[in-house]
């Protein structure tokens, strides 16, 4: 093996180049191809399958449909991003309530702690229903009284209390020294949690934040329960005027268009701040 | 009148005493070092200095006012006279050289920022680091970062720098770009108090030695009396020890 020149590789070695370049690739696709092949003959000679095709995977039906759950569905969209917007601000006030030190800023700091631990240990649907029925019974003057108004704020109220613990991890990661640092410096308290500590833990806690925008991204779906007409309402709609849950399937294709390139997204910029800490204790 | 005056300081960590009565006083233009081994007690002395650390008895008085006083207090003046450089740098990261240096003038001190951008530099080119004023941290090696560090507690102009083992954390070979600079400041007339393990410079800089062991100054002499000629015991005891690791 030795003597043999590099520039003309033995096909013994070109062999093996093979074997370990191209043969794992070929043996995955075709075990993928076998196995899901295998599954989806047994599914489809299955005695329930035209029974089951027709009630959940209609063409026709999901064609009909589609239109009003596409509707329904942008106002899933809407809805998400305006929360998505609200959470991160009212978290963040939380989370810097709770950062708070001294005798004078005591009511904010309590006021975030029961804050959260209310709003994290109740079911966000009985918050969505709460508000989303309670709140527009009243009949207040002066408050507005649409279910998604109502209901789009209690989605807030709970996920907040959620992102508030995700900022106040983040900051309680930041090194003791910055603060040394910025009190020597004559930072106040403010000055120091907006010059020092904020941006950086901020910037640490983007890949968990948009975590929870991703999970926000289907919880959207539970104002549905107060009979706006989101997508998963629509979708309803259809299913109890002709007892065919296809429609179901469509909305349930809308959700998954936009939650898995958003999870692939998420995953990336975690891998991105995992390679620029890497960097930073080199 | 001393420039800072240190009487009875007593401080507690939970039940353990770490400062057990300490007075000391240093003079304007003084160089003072802090020696002892870890756990001595004189990394919390100097943070008591400018009010990092609360104490719980005693008073510190800077230019014979107490560092309590409302002077000092309301008008941050205590930050903008005593300028701190720790271990681990503590630059911020997110912010470039220049940026760092300059917060705390323009923020806390109302300097305009092209002003304060004028001095700081004229400081980075004093200690030849003029071409990394857009420079981050991370990109500097961590001599370059403490002398950014040095700068940026001189960005005030203040009157008092404390020292704590701003060479601890360096590779051997940047130790010594970091001392030169203290020498400098030294013959420019700042009063300092430092916090190290570096013997040799603690002979070279100092005007005089505190040796602290188990919360108490328990000698304090020039350096050239302590190192050769220490009175007390447990000083000896502990130079002892520093020779035989080899660091004097």
């Amino acid at each position: 093996m030795i003597s043999q020149k590099p520039s003309q590789p033995s096909s013994g070695r070109r062999n093996r180049k093979f074997r370990e370049k191209y043969l794992p690739t070929i043996i995955s696709i075709l075990s993928v191809i076998v196995i899901f092949w295998a599954i989806r003959s047994a599914v489809i000679n299955a005695e329930q399958w035209p029974r089951i095709k027709a009630q959940f995977f209609d063409i026709s039906a999901i064609i009909e449909v589609f239109p009003k759950v596409l509707r329904g569905f942008g106002l899933n969209m809407l809805v998400w991003v305006i929360s998505i917007a609200s959470i991160a601000l009212w978290a963040l006030v939380l989370a810097i309530f709770r950062s708070f030190s001294g005798a004078w800023f005591a009511p904010l700091k309590i006021f975030s702690i029961v804050y959260i631990d209310l709003l994290r240990g109740l079911p966000t649907l009985l918050l969505v229903l709460l508000f989303g029925f309670g709140i527009p019974a009243l009949r207040i003057p002066g408050l507005p009284h649409h279910s998604v108004f109502w209901g789009g704020i209690a989605i807030v109220m709970a996920y907040s209390a959620y992102a508030a613990e995700v900022y106040r991890s983040g900051m309680e990661a930041i090194h003791d020294g910055q603060r040394a640092a910025a009190k020597s410096l004559g930072l106040s308290q403010m000055q120091a949690l907006r010059f020092a500590i904020l941006p950086q833990a901020i910037r640490n806690v983007v890949p968990s934040l948009l975590n929870l925008a991703v999970a926000l991204q289907k919880d959207v779906a539970l104002l549905s329960v107060l009979g706006v007409r989101d997508a998963v309402r629509e979708a309803q709609i259809y299913t109890a005027r002709t007892f065919n849950y296809s429609s179901l399937i469509a909305a349930a294709l809308l959700f998954l268009v936009a939650t898995i390139p958003m999870a692939r997204f998420a995953d990336y910029v975690t891998r991105k701040d995992q390679e620029r800490r890497l960097q930073i204790t080199r | 009148m001393a420039k800072i005056t240190i009487q009875n300081l007593t401080k507690y960590f939970g039940e353990k005493l770490v400062l057990d009565n300490v007075s000391l006083s240093i003079e304007e233009h003084e160089v003072v070092c802090l020696i002892g081994a870890s756990g001595s007690g004189k990394s919390t002395l100097l943070r008591c200095i400018n009010d990092l650390v609360e104490f719980d008895k005693g008073i510190i008085e800077l230019d014979g006012v107490s560092i309590h006083d409302d002077k000092f207090y309301k008008t941050n003046e205590l930050y903008k006279r005593i300028g701190i450089v720790f271990q681990s740098y503590n630059l911020f990261a997110h912010m470039n050289v220049i940026k760092n240096i300059t917060l705390a003038p323009r923020y806390v001190h109302n300097v305009p920022k092209a002003e304060a951008e004028a001095y700081a530099m004229e400081l980075l080119n004093l200690f030849e680091l003029d071409g990394y004023a857009k420079s981050y941290p991370e990109q500097l090696s961590g001599g370059q970062q403490q002398r950014v560090a040095i700068i940026r507690a001189m960005a005030t102009r203040p009157d008092v720098l404390l020292l704590d083992e701003i060479t601890a954390a360096l590779d051997p070979e940047l130790i010594g770009g970091v001392l030169s600079i203290v020498k400098d400041l030294r013959e420019n007339g700042m009063t300092m108090v430092i916090v190290s393990h570096e013997m040799g410079f603690a002979r070279d800089v100092a005007d005089r030695v505190c040796f602290l062991d188990q919360g108490k100054i328990i000698e304090s002499a020039p350096p050239e009396n302590l190192f050769s000629n220490p009175e007390n015991p447990r000083t000896r005891q502990f130079l002892q020890r520093i020779i035989e690791a080899g660091r004097m």
